[in-house]
């Protein structure tokens, strides 16, 4: 315990019941060409000192949008249309720009979502810390440069005072991500918001984090206020819990019996979405009566499930329909003139698929999974190794025969923002395909569109429109509908449901599961996260640093790790193990 | 820690009337069709500057078509020396030149030689430059690296200077021959533009799926990459028109544009200077019809930058 913390609760004697910060009725709306759109509307809730209250909700729900309005960071044309936040009895809707100023950085910090873009590449580390010291704490000079060096090693980067001088292409997410909560936390605001301050890293890098941020915030009585999608992370770290749906609050309290008993609906939707290691297989269920709230289970036993295990595993024969011997990618980066580093990308990996199954690959970034379904996809060609797929090396394949290949395994890219062509309405874009291998006359295409669209649970109507028109959830169906629109036998998914909501992602994985049993399908599914791993495959792959370091059935992996590294992998699941209500 | 109690907060549930629950990720079939070409119109056409711009381009463009609707004097003939520098009469709303032909009609012939000059060059050097461009930054390479050595030769000589020097040399100077000159110097902006635009959709992932969907090579570039790459180019190619009606005007005025006989904006602007202390309006008109024109061309570029560019949109 330190200073710092006897002087918040010192200044909390005179109101032991006064919340640290309350906003009532807040309502933020931003104006377009269109008029005012509600993104917060009538938002009420209460942080008191040393608590963590984390808001949770899906894109567009107005979390994010709220944590900037207490500290007037909104985008754009976001303005605060009515209510009051409360910082300490001050209403901050009513602080001028300077004296807003004041106010940031030295009494209420922030954390940013992306460490990727939120430092200044051209700067170093250290003038960017320094930088933030010197305008909160008025320290100058050599007293400056001590307090930054302090603060990178209060956020755990031991050797600081040697980089001080890198800049921040030098220093990986995590490292970055470091270096943000320590300037967050520099100044000992009595307050963090951090936004999704780890979804952009892997899991056990996100554990060491998170353990960290609360070991500092704990030390200095700060209270956090959280902002994320996970729920997991919410019930393990978050007292308070705060459901926020179409800009409103839905359900707010302790947040280990919202999680444990959810009452709102909403919150059930959400609850039941939640992929964990607790839970089981996907159950596929067609949903009869789309106008009632499709609240989708994916817990429980699941007999329809079961029995499509066991049919596929009857069905699966005893070859394998791909199989990967021995892969080997190196890549040369080149270095100052002519000299070369070479990076071993994928390091002598061996797996077979069998027909029908599901098998997924599972690593952090950087271990070589995406790799290896580039290879797969003969995207990129291998250093050494084989790869076959049923029956036949695809070293060499060329022409027809490659054409042919292509036309049964087809990829989905994780990125639903990227893949789909922008300047393609959508019929063009499922159309594409079928038109690259002169599939059939313009009429039996257009029907063959329609029936993917139905497929994939899109009305018709949706052919005619364009990309930036749909959700991400919506274009992520409009991509697996252009890759099934060739009647493929495999389909390798590379972070296809990465980037979506929970909800969403849950649709998504239960569609894939429901197509799979209904069209025969071979999924290699390559994933950071295990969540996902657990309702979906049947074999997993563990990769690390470009080698399979386990491969073994789904239950195998999950109930009986075998390496320290799977072990480490499963532990840092955020709330890994804690029982949803369901 | 001490102060976590004394803040429990009670569970709160909101009541399901407030915020009613709709389906995941619903399809709002409502909204209407949009794409990258129906916002840009929808953006433009809310800006009075486009309608402006374009309703002037307009005129030129008809002007330049049809001289004759909007003048039945000749501009030519019935040159009356003792007009020389006169003032407006009747029939002769601009006055005279020093020849004593009359100015609105000469204004009103010239503007054919200058649009065409800006039309032809522009449209040559757009095409060419999006074809090299394109295969430069999308085969890469060999092809890339020569083709844009020579891009930069060209381009490190000030197109003016490169135009006069070489027209010095031509014997015939009709618009065709102004425009291809202009053009050999202007085509490596573009190409830098295009091939730049080419390279940064060349490695987004909906070419990959492509790639993995079994599209040629070729049909991937003609299909996917050039349409998402022309953006900027249309944007360059709609101001530079402005200035390619502005170089042939001042290779004109320096006595190495459009031959002496074609008419056009520049060559009377260069006639006029001997006199444009005692008669300046046989300067101004065809100077303004210029400057109008240029300027028209140069808003609606502008127009066109804010529609297609959706970050220069946001910041207004």
């Amino acid at each position: 315990m330190t200073e710092t913390v006897t002087e918040t609760v010192g200044q909390n004697t005179n109101g032991a019941h006064t919340p640290l910060l309350q906003i009532t009725n807040l309502e933020v709306g931003f104006q377009t060409q269109r008029g005012l759109v509600p993104a917060v509307r009538g938002v009420s809730l209460s942080l008191y000192a040393g608590q963590t209250l984390a808001i949770v909700g899906e894109s567009g729900s107005g979390k994010t949008t709220t944590a900037q309005a207490i500290i007037n960071l909104l985008a754009g044309t976001g303005k605060i249309t009515a209510g009051e936040i409360l910082f300490e009895g001050r209403d901050l809707t009513q602080l001028s720009a300077n004296e807003m100023q004041a106010v940031r950085g030295r009494q209420i910090g922030y954390v940013p979502q992306d460490p990727m873009s939120n430092l200044n590449p051209v700067w170093n580390i250290g003038y960017q810390v320094e930088e933030a010291i010197k305008s909160n704490s008025g320290l100058r000079g050599r007293d400056a440069r001590q307090r930054t060096i302090e603060v990178l090693k209060e956020a755990g980067l031991s050797d600081a005072e040697d980089r001080l001088k890198q800049f921040p292409h030098q220093f990986s997410g995590g490292m970055r991500q470091r270096v943000l909560i320590g300037i967050g936390l520099s100044a000992r605001p009595k307050l963090l918001i951090a936004d999704e301050p780890t979804s952009a890293l892997d899991v056990t890098v996100q554990r060491q984090i998170l353990d960290h941020l609360a070991t500092l915030t704990r030390d200095y009585g700060t209270s956090v206020l959280f902002i994320t999608h996970d729920l997991g992370l919410a019930a393990e770290r978050a007292e308070q819990l705060v459901v926020m749906y179409q800009g409103k609050v839905v359900e707010s309290g302790p947040s280990q019996e919202i999680l444990a008993d959810p009452q709102h609906p909403y919150t059930q939707r959400l609850v039941a979405a939640a992929p964990s290691l607790a839970s089981r297989r996907i159950q596929a269920k067609k949903n009869e009566d789309a106008a009632a709230p499709a609240i989708f289970s994916a817990g429980g036993t699941d007999t329809a499930l079961i029995r499509r295990a066991t049919d596929r595993e009857l069905a699966a024969s005893g070859t394998d329909l791909i199989s990967v011997v021995g892969i080997t990618k190196m890549y040369r980066i080149r270095k100052s003139g002519l000299k070369y580093d070479e990076l071993l990308a994928v390091n002598d990996v061996s797996f077979g698929v069998k027909k029908g199954t599901t098998t997924a690959i599972v690593g952090e970034s950087g271990s070589g999974k995406s790799t290896v379904a580039k290879l797969i996809l003969q995207l990129e060609n291998t250093t050494s190794g084989r790869i076959e797929f049923d029956g036949r090396d695809l070293a060499g394949l060329k022409g027809r025969e490659l054409l042919n290949f292509r036309r049964r395994v087809q990829p989905v890219f994780q990125d639903p923002y990227g893949s789909l062509d922008p300047q393609y309405n959508v019929g063009n874009t499922i159309a594409e395909p079928l038109l690259a291998h002169k599939v059939g006359s313009s009429k039996e295409r257009q029907k063959r569109v329609l029936e993917l669209l139905d497929q994939v649970s899109l009305p018709a109507a949706t052919q005619f429109r364009y990309p930036s028109e749909l959700s991400g959830g919506q274009r992520q169906r409009i991509a697996i509908a252009r890759a099934l629109a060739l009647k493929p036998d495999v389909l390798v998914l590379d972070e296809a449901v990465s980037a979506l909501d929970v909800l969403v992602q849950g649709q998504i994985l239960n569609l894939l599961t429901e197509l799979q049993s209904e069209l025969g399908l071979t999924y290699l599914f390559i994933t950071h996260d295990l969540a996902v791993v657990r309702l979906v495959a049947d074999n997993v792959c563990v990769m690390q640093k470009g080698r399979i370091v386990e491969a073994a059935s789904t239950d195998d992996v999950f109930d009986n790790p075998r390496e320290l590294y799977t072990q480490e992998l499963l532990a840092a699941i955020p709330g890994a193990h804690f029982e949803f209500g369901r | 820690m001490p102060s976590s109690t004394q803040g429990r907060q009670p569970h709160f549930v909101a009541a399901l009337e407030d915020t009613p629950i709709v389906a995941i990720d619903r399809l709002d079939e409502t909204q209407k069709a949009s794409s990258t070409w129906s916002d840009a119109w929808d953006s433009m056409r809310r800006r009075p500057t486009f309608w402006i711009s374009s309703a002037l381009i307009l005129l030129v463009v008809i002007v330049a078509l049809f001289p004759t609707l909007f003048t039945q004097t000749s501009p030519t003939a019935n040159c009356l020396l003792g007009n020389s520098n006169g003032g407006p009469e009747a029939d002769h709303p601009f006055g005279f030149t020093r020849q004593g032909c009359d100015i609105y009609a000469r204004v009103i012939f010239g503007t054919q030689a200058s649009v065409t000059v800006g039309l032809l060059a522009t449209v040559i050097v757009t095409l060419f430059g999006i074809i090299v461009g394109s295969l430069a930054g999308y085969y890469g390479g060999f092809l890339d690296a020569i083709v844009s050595r020579i891009g930069d030769i060209f381009f490190a000589i000030p197109t003016v200077l490169g135009a006069i020097v070489l027209l010095s040399v031509l014997p015939d100077r009709s618009p065709i021959v102004i425009a291809l000159v202009l053009s050999i110097f202007a085509w490596p902006q573009i190409a830098r533009i295009m091939r730049g635009a080419v390279l940064s959709a060349r490695n987004s992932d909906y070419v990959n799926a492509s790639v993995a969907l079994g599209v040629s090579k070729f049909k991937i570039l003609i299909r996917h990459v050039v349409p998402n790459a022309i953006a900027p180019v249309i944007v360059i190619a709609t101001v530079s028109l402005g200035t390619f009606i502005v170089a042939e005007a001042t290779l004109s005025f320096l006595g190495i544009g459009l031959g002496g006989g074609i008419m056009s904006w520049g060559n009377d602007i260069s006639q006029a200077q001997t006199g444009i202390r005692t008669a300046p309006q046989v300067l101004m008109y065809p100077a303004a019809a210029l400057s109008v024109t240029v300027l028209a061309f140069l808003m609606l570029g502008d127009v066109v930058r804010d529609a297609l560019d959706p970050q220069a949109r946001a910041r207004r």
